[in-house]
Parts: structure tokens; C-alpha cells; sequence
């Protein structure tokens, strides 16, 4: 267990950019009477540079108490904009951002919370190209992004810059927390060496996330942040903590630096970054499915006008019942996972077309099919939530 | 030495080729066993879990209690009643 004095060294002694106003002192009065943090605490949070990755799930709940907490220098990267779906979980952002640059709009939040916060703006998406330089001017990465490539290329370029990865992950209603990346401690290959190979773990558009979980972990990985500027408490360096929501049980298991890791260990072969996408297994993989060769597609303007001259193909539906009942085109539902057992119930001579959301997984399903030696399947272009934008807009989409 | 009969711990990707179910009671005196055990009940866990030759998957780790056995004795960690069976994979998400 590395001892705290390597957490210490985060940030420089406070200097005089660091002194605290009459105003801040009033501000911070809860931190100032406690022994934890203190004047030189306060100071300590003014003086740090903590850089959020990701202004979503867990870094809208991260940057609001970062910010909160007066921590001068937040950084944010962030090249999406403001979706109606995200207001279920991204409370950094309200109704009327719909549609505006995430990064303005959390920008606008945490100078409201907190205008003594210098905020620094990264609309971009992270990548080998500009990682370094911009994890250079910070001295803590917290990691809130939704992909697996993303998330090694943090871990390799904080390996590679020494800066600590305070890392949290949210899947439905469970959820990962721990800080990687310090000198001592692992890092995250040293966790998960390889990443699952695509569409084996579902995005949260596909699989579906509780709205409170990446509050509970973002807040998680915000304290993780305080206490490495404080120098303060045991940080989660060596340990992940488990997190389920539904049973509210917190467990946590031992994590060792590994001495072979390609990236921290005693010989590392990652000398620089790479290409993460690649690394993965994916070249451009973001749903919906753009169509790979030998899945053929139909638009669902064509279905439409199948169905509407009486020439309906068989319509196979692979998402979860709990779809099913928010909408549906009355296909034969079959959830994905259940294909391999329940194949033989489908006519492999019929033509078929096969839906889902969006075209993800029913691009996987028109594959397992063509190989069980489906003649005539087809995948529907964008799926059902394409039918709700271009043929029935009164049909809800999710 | 009588196997032990334990639970393991399935995380929510992998429930959904478990029946849904957050735990399974398995047999096992050693990891390698209760493993066994578990993708002969459950059989399509095994390729999550494994690869085509029998290997552990690297993005999927095992704990025993709060130990990962690749720091014990991999499929060969033994097993007391009591003990505990973690599966972790990793999870991605965040900011979607």
C-alpha cells in the first residue's frame, strides 16, 4: 500500500495564487473548521488542477462537488452536445440545454456554483494525438468516459505523465471505483490487460443505467480527488470497490500492481500512445451499426412500403421484452442473447427481416443467422428508433 | 479434502446467461472446479468467461474473497467453505 506521503506530492505548496479571500474563507467555512482540510487544505484545493474527462453521467455529479468544493483549476473535455436522453442522469445539465454544447453548458454551472474556479475548455475528443500535451498543465485525471478505448488511452497517458487516474465505471445498476496510475500503486492494464472484445459489453444506450448510479460514483471518485489533494484519508490505490445500487452493497477487492504490466511495470512496452481503437478490435464502432460487408440492409422506408402493398416480409425483433411493450412493429421477438437456443423456431428459407434499436444488435443477429444457414435475412437500417423518426413519428422513442 | 460448496458472484453482464440470477451455488475444491461447475450448469457463461483454448479470459477477472488468483494459484486457488467467488469484468460506461 503506497503511503500517503506520494499523495502529497500532488500539488505544489500553496503559494500566493493560493491564498484564500475574505469571501473564499466565508465560502469554505465548513472545510476551514475541520482538522481534515483546514486553512492549508483549502489552499492545497485552490492550488490543484484536476481534469474531467467526460461532462456526462460521472463527470456531471464530479465537476459540481469538485467545484463545490473549490478546487481552482477544473478542466473539462468534452465534444458532445446537450441529447434529451441524458437528463435522466447528467444533472449538470437542464431542459433548456437541450441541444447546446455540453461543455458550455457545464461550464455555466460550476461558475455558478463557484466563481473563484478557473475553468479550462477542451471540445475535443481525447485522443493519442492530444492527450499529453493536454494532461500536462493538471495533476489529477478523473476519468468519467463510456468506452473502452478511451479509457486506456487515459490509463497509458497518466502512466506516462505520472499524473493519478481516479477511474469510476457504471454498467446498469453497478459501478467500479479506484485510483490508478500513481506511482506505487497499479494501473488499470494492470486490472484488465485487454479490453472485451466489441459488442460483448453493451453501451448504456443498449444496455440501460439506473439514473442515481453514476451520482453515487461520480461523487466516489470526486472524494477519491479531495483526499489525493488533501493528502488526506486512504485513497482506493490497490483496491476496487464494487458498487451495487440495487442491493446497496459496497465490496472491495485487493488490486497489485502487476510487475509485468505492459505500462507500469518493471520493463513496459508502452513507451508511447498507441492506437486505441485498434487495440479494441474496433474501427469505428458506435451505434448504430454502420453495415459491415455481407449484412445486407433495408431502409424502413422500404419496409414501410412492403407492409403497405401487402408484401410485409417476416419482421424478427432481438431486444428485451421490457422494448418490446414501449414499442414495437409486431414482429416475433426473440431477445439477442436467446437467438443461439431458439434459432430453430424461425423458417431459415423465409425472408426476414431483423430489427432492434438501432441496428446494433440485430447486425449481430442477421450475422449468427447468415452463418446457421439463413438464406434470405436482412437487417433493418437503423432500426426501430429509424421507424419513429421517418415513418411514424408518433411512435415512442427511447 | 470434501469440495466446498460456495457462491459465486455473477455481475450484471454476464446475469443474463445465468438465468438472471446475481449468484450461483457451485461445488469446487478449487477455482478451476467451482468454474467448471458453474459453466456446466449455466453453459453459455463458458465463453464469456473463457476462451477457444480453455483460457481465462483477460478482461474477465476471479477473486477469491478479496484476492485475485492470479496472485494465488489461478484455477488451482483451493477452496474453504465460506469463501466467496467474485467474477469482474470490466465495464465501460460513464458518459453515455
Amino acid at each position: 500500500m503506497p503511503e500517503l506521503n506520494d499523495m502529497a506530492t500532488v500539488t505544489d505548496a500553496p503559494n500566493t495564487t493560493s491564498t484564500l479571500s475574505n469571501e473564499e474563507v466565508l465560502r469554505y467555512s465548513r472545510h476551514l473548521i475541520m482538522p481534515e482540510v483546514g486553512i492549508e487544505g483549502q489552499q492545497k484545493l485552490k492550488a490543484a488542477r484536476v481534469l474531467c474527462i467526460g461532462t456526462g453521467g460521472l463527470g456531471s455529479p464530479l465537476a459540481l462537488y469538485l467545484a463545490a468544493a473549490g478546487v481552482g483549476t477544473i478542466g473539462l473535455v468534452d465534444f458532445d452536445v446537450v441529447d434529451v436522453t441524458n437528463l435522466q442522469r447528467q444533472i449538470i445539465h437542464a431542459t433548456p440545454d437541450v441541444g447546446r454544447k455540453k461543455l458550455d453548458s457545464a461550464a455555466e454551472k460550476l461558475s455558478g456554483i463557484n466563481p473563484y474556479v478557473i475553468l479550462k475548455k477542451f471540445e475535443t475528443r481525447l485522443s493519442s494525438q492530444n492527450a499529453l500535451d493536454i494532461f500536462r498543465d493538471f495533476d489529477i485525471v478523473v476519468d468519467g468516459t463510456d468506452n473502452f478505448p478511451t479509457r486506456y488511452l487515459v490509463n497509458d497517458a497518466c502512466v506516462l505523465t505520472g499524473k493519478p487516474n481516479v477511474y469510476g465505471s457504471i454498467f446498469r445498476f453497478e459501478g467500479q471505483a479506484s485510483v490508478f496510475a500513481t506511482k506505487e500503486g497499479p494501473c488499470y492494464r494492470c486490472l484488465y490487460p485487454e479490453p472485451p472484445p466489441p459488442g460483448l459489453v453493451p453501451s448504456c444506450a443498449e444496455g440501460g443505467v439506473l439514473g442515481i448510479l453514476p451520482g453515487l460514483v461520480g461523487v466516489i471518485q470526486a472524494t477519491e480527488a479531495i483526499k489525493l489533494i488533501l493528502g488526506k484519508g486512504e485513497p482506493l490505490v490497490g483496491r476496487l470497490l464494487l458498487v451495487d445500487a440495487l442491493g446497496m452493497k459496497f465490496r472491495e477487492l485487493k488490486l497489485r500492481k502487476n510487475p509485468d504490466c505492459p505500462a507500469c511495470g518493471t520493463h513496459p512496452t508502452v513507451t508511447k500512445l498507441i492506437d486505441y481503437e485498434q487495440f479494441c478490435g474496433i474501427r469505428g464502432q458506435e451505434a448504430p451499426a454502420k453495415p459491415s460487408t455481407g449484412i445486407p440492409e433495408m431502409p424502413v422506408e422500404e419496409l414501410k412500403r412492403r407492409i403497405d402493398a401487402g408484401n410485409a416480409p417476416f419482421i424478427l425483433d432481438v431486444r428485451e421484452p421490457h422494448e418490446y411493450q414501449i414499442c414495437n412493429l409486431g414482429g416475433k421477438l426473440i431477445p439477442l442473447g436467446e437467438l443461439p437456443k431458439r434459432y430453430q423456431e424461425l423458417d431459415p428459407e423465409q425472408e426476414m427481416v431483423v430489427h432492434c434499436k438501432m441496428g446494433g444488435r440485430s447486425a449481430k443477429a442477421v450475422d449468427f443467422l447468415q452463418k446457421s444457414g439463413f438464406k434470405n435475412v436482412i437487417n433493418l437500417a437503423g432500426g426501430i428508433n429509424a421507424w419513429a423518426t421517418s415513418v411514424d413519428p408518433k411512435m415512442p422513442k427511447y | 479434502m470434501k469440495p466446498a460448496t460456495l457462491n459465486v458472484h455473477i455481475p450484471t453482464p454476464l446475469r443474463q446467461y445465468a438465468d438472471g440470477k446475481p449468484a450461483i451455488e457451485v461445488d469446487g475444491k478449487t477455482v478451476g472446479d467451482a468454474l467448471g461447475s458453474l459453466t456446466s450448469q449455466y453453459p453459455d457463461l463458458k465463453k464469456h468467461l473463457y476462451t477457444e483454448d480453455g483460457k481465462l479470459r483477460a478482461f474477465v477477472n476471479v477473486y477469491v474473497n478479496d484476492e485475485d488468483i492470479r496472485y494465488l494459484e489461478k484455477d488451482n486457488t483451493p477452496l474453504q467453505p465460506g469463501d466467496s467467488i467474485s467474477i469482474v469484468p470490466s465495464i465501460a460506461g460513464g458518459c453515455c
